[in-house]
């Protein structure tokens, strides 16, 4: 176990433990958007920086990421840290301005958007976190979307945005991006997807179309399971 | 009896050494990417082809760059180290048959000193070189860097044959603890202390690397030692690899310099032939090897997780993580990571001694500094100094003061993201924790000048551009904040500036160094944060009064002809490319506002200064 001092209160929490979980487990909320649990950690969006200090000296750093450690002093709501967190939902805000998620967020945090800042059109709700890329990468397997260009030029996509052959339609992506950028639309017999329009199965037992073809030939290729055997929705199984 | 590795490497050099006894007759010329594009090589081919015609058995030492590229092509002739610079082939003949065959000097290729309009006949009497203290980057200029004998005459592996032998790594890294070397590639950490980390890391194996990345734009001191003294850097990090323990080594260089990779790889297998690199070194049972990567291209790929990711061949992203490099570096091994010239001075602390290193430098920061100096500056070069030389001496003494009699105005310090300081901070002696004190840094050791031709919103303008571009674009904070910084200063510069728009600029600016991942976006805010501390009023006069002090941003400013200096000479109607000057002979000229583009080619033809800009 380590001891730490979150806003004055004595935590103690198992080592190892990122001073995020810790901090939420205390009761003290912490805001977020790009540390999805299905997903490693990237540190992206900045949002839940805190104020630590370790003898004299103190330091922003993102609480996702940084471990607990015995006799830290962390403040959540520094000067700095709201200045910090202020400034990544003015920007985000001035970025994705048709995002609900952080309209409502922002109020949340009392945060208006900056005048100064003309409004982007052209990123739609994307924040750039990662989340949708990694989950593709690391739960899925295929990293059918990356991340290009640098900078603010930066997007996140299939390859040169053409359809990817790599992609199962799982939609994995989907339910774990934080802002709802990514379209995915089933209807029937088909769901489209990173422009990518792909056939869906029905449930051999009740006849609901569950699952896109290419998904389940992909599960059975992995795990080696017959692809008979996966022709069952989860509500029949 | 086995040799012992120190003597062994002592008894190649004797065999080699002079060659260049004090009396011999020699020349070398720069071969640096800079002399060459002026020519050097011709000039060497000449000299050999003239030498030979006129049967005089004289070698030609195609050397590293001298510093002072500005001059070249550039040569020296020994033993009377006459110093010839701008020298064109067609001075070949003359320098063999006056300079070499009877000691004459040739008085037009000497170098005049243009304040006190003397002839300078060697190297050490320009004032250029004058306060240098050229202990690293010197060498250059003595060897072949092609040739690993040339190395090894000048004293070359003798430090490491005195580490391998009469050291432990833990001597050698208390020994370079002693000496206080700190990085030179940008935050001016404590080798000693990184490698002691490495070292004591658990995990296997264990890397150095040399990060000769150099992405600052204009300068190149990494560049120079890479092509012009290779072997510098690879003992160091055979030395830094005893120290720490490491098995494997890398040299990430930037893909743009060629010439610094041919020179390395030879330098490599050289080295490893001759047994001081690769399996037991030296008869010793230590082994290491070095590799060369070739950079991404990214400014960015110079820090430190970002070049990790790139070595192993991942997009050069920084990572976020909170567990230092010597612990989980390259591949997640302990890894001990320091810039190119960080390395080139390892030699010098074990062949001379922590003391004698210490005593140059000042309390916190030992040792000399290379420094290339740029902009609005008589002299362009790179100069090494001792670490608290005044900015003053750089830029006056050496770098010979402002051209065309203008005033100096700041200084860029530290590269793209470094900071601007002014008149007023120029006796500051330039060490680590000055510049940063004065809301600048060492960086990688850029300096850039400007005179009062300078619009200093302009120039954070410039170079949170260029950080706009370089941006990875990971993290939210250094991806949106610098490109709204950015925005904000362009808006400033074409008028458009609203009041509260510095306020802003500076509450950005503090978050975005707060909040951002890697120091790309740490330090990004140091142009904007220098220049409106330094300069604020000239921020106002653009927002309040509409008006760019310096005449630069070009929204801001018209051009006019002052009556009483205009003699009608008819100049500025034959240059200006949209008709907007007109007037008759003789009489004062008129500029028509609504058609000049303000593109000044009328102010660099009139003779008699009578054009205002305001
Ligand atoms: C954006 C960025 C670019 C950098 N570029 C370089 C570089 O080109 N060369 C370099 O040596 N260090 C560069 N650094 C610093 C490195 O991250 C690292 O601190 C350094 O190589 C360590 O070596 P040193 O301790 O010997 O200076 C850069 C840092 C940042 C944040
Ligand atoms: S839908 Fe395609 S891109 Fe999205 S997670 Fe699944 S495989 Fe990856
Ligand atoms: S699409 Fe969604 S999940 Fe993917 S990076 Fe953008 S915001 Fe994150
Ligand atoms: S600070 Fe800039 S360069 Fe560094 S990770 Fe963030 S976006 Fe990338
Ligand atoms: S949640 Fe920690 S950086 Fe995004
Ligand atoms: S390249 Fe010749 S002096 Fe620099």
């Amino acid at each position: 176990m380590v001891n730490l001092i979150v806003d004055g209160k004595n935590i103690s929490t198992t080592e190892g433990t990122m001073l995020l979980e810790a901090i939420r487990g205390a009761g003290i909320s912490i805001p977020t958007l790009c540390a999805h649990e299905a997903v490693s950690r990237s540190g992206a969006c900045r949002l839940c920086v805190v104020e630590i200090k370790k003898g004299n000296r103190t330091r922003i750093v993102t609480s996702c990421l940084y471990a607990a450690e015995e006799g830290l002093i962390v403040d959540t709501k520094s000067e700095r840290v709201l200045n910090v967190r202020r400034l990544v939902m003015e920007l985000l805000l001035a970025r994705c301005p048709e995002s609900e998620v952080l309209q409502k967020l922002s109020k949340e945090l009392c945060v208006e958007p900056q005048a100064r800042f003309i409004a982007d059109s052209d990123k739609g709700k994307c924040v750039l976190c990662r989340s949708c890329v990694r989950v593709c990468e690391e739960v899925v397997g295929v990293s059918a979307i990356g991340l290009f260009s640098r900078g603010s030029h930066k997007t996140v996509g299939t390859p040169y945005n053409e359809k990817s052959d790599a992609c199962i339609g799982c939609g994995a992506c989907v339910y774990v991006c934080p802002t709802g950028h990514i379209e995915m639309f089933t209807t029937g017999d088909k769901r489209k997807i990173w422009g990518r329009t792909f056939k869906m199965k029905t449930c051999d037992t009740c006849g609901r179309y569950f699952a896109p073809v290419d998904q389940l030939k992909y599960i059975s290729k992995k795990t080696g399971v017959p692809l008979k055997e996966l022709a069952i929705c989860m509500d029949c199984r | 009896m086995k040799e012992n590795p120190d003597t062994q490497a002592r008894r190649v050099q004797d065999d080699l050494r002079l060659n260049y006894g004090p009396n011999k007759k020699f020349i070398t010329i720069c071969a640096g990417t800079g002399c060459r594009a002026y020519g050097s090589l011709k000039v060497k081919d000449a000299l050999e082809a003239e030498l030979k015609k006129q049967n005089m058995n004289v070698e030609v030492l195609a050397t590293g760059c001298f510093g002072f590229c500005e001059k070249g092509p550039m040569l020296v002739i020994h033993p009377d180290k006459y110093f010839y610079q701008q020298v064109k082939v067609e001075d070949v003949p003359e320098i063999v048959s006056k300079t070499l065959a009877k000691g004459e000097v040739i008085g037009r290729l000497l170098y005049r000193d243009p304040d006190t309009k003397k002839t300078l006949f060697r190297e050490e009497d320009l004032p250029f070189y004058k306060k240098q203290l050229r202990v690293v980057f010197g060498r250059n200029g003595m060897i072949d860097p092609t040739r690993i004998d040339d190395y090894l005459a000048i004293d070359g592996y003798q430090a490491l044959g005195k580490a391998l032998s009469e050291m432990t790594p833990e001597g050698v890294i208390s020994e370079v603890k002693k000496a206080g070397l700190r990085g030179r590639g940008g935050g001016g950490f404590h080798a000693a202390f990184k490698w002691e980390g490495a070292r004591r890391a658990h995990g296997s194996p264990k890397y150095v690397i040399a990060n000769g990345d150099e992405g600052d734009p204009g300068a190149y001191m990494d560049r120079s030692l890479m092509e012009g003294n290779p072997h510098s850097i690879i003992e160091g990090m055979i030395i830094g690899a005893y120290a720490v323990g490491a098995q494997d080594g890398y040299i990430y260089v930037r893909n743009e310099y060629p010439l610094a990779v041919t020179h390395l790889t030879m330098a490599i297998a050289s080295a490893k032939e001759a047994g001081l690199l690769g399996k037991n070194i030296l008869g010793t049972n230590f082994s290491f090897d070095i590799h060369i990567t070739k950079g991404a291209g990214a400014f960015v790929c110079g820090e430190s997780s970002a070049l990790f990711a790139s070595i192993e061949g991942r997009a050069g992203e920084p990572r976020a993580k909170y567990v230092h490099a010597v612990e989980k570096g390259l591949w997640d091994k302990p890894t001990a990571l320091n810039n190119v010239e960080t390395w080139a001075n390892v030699p010098l602390i074990i062949n001379r001694g922590a003391d004698w290193y210490a005593a140059i430098g000042t309390e916190g920061s030992k040792g000399t500094k290379i420094f290339s100096l740029v902009g609005k500056i008589n002299n362009t070069g790179l100069i090494e100094v001792p670490m608290g030389t005044t900015l003053y001496e750089i830029i006056y003494d050496m770098g010979g003061g402002i051209p065309n009699g203008r005033k100096f105005k700041a200084v860029q310090t530290g590269g793209p993201s470094g900071g601007c300081i002014p008149e007023s901070l120029l006796d500051i002696p330039v060490d680590f924790d000055k510049l940063y004190e004065v809301g600048s840094m060492m960086g990688s050791g850029g300096m850039i000048v400007m005179d009062d031709r300078s619009c200093m919103v302009d120039v954070a303008r410039y170079f949170l551009a260029f950080l706009q571009e370089e941006s990875c674009g990971k993290c939210v904070p250094c991806r949106e904040g610098v490109r709204r910084m950015n925005n904000i200063l362009e808006d400033i510069c074409a008028g458009k500036g609203r009041e509260g728009d510095v306020e802003l600029l500076e509450k950005i600016a503090t978050g975005v160094a707060d909040g951002s991942l890697c120091a790309l976006g740490g330090s990004a805010p140091n142009p904007v944060l220098s220049t409106i501390k330094y300069f604020r009023e000239e921020y106002e006069a653009h927002i309040k009064d509409h008006r760019c002090p310096a005449g630069v941003c070009k929204a801001l400013i018209t051009y006019s002809i002052i009556p009483e200096k205009c003699t009608g000479c008819g100049l500025c109607i034959k240059v200006c490319p949209t008709q907007a000057t007109s007037g008759e002979k003789k009489k004062a000229h008129k500029i028509n506002n609504d058609k000049c583009t303000r593109c000044g080619a009328c102010i660099e033809s009139c003779k008699f200064e009578a054009i205002l800009v305001k």
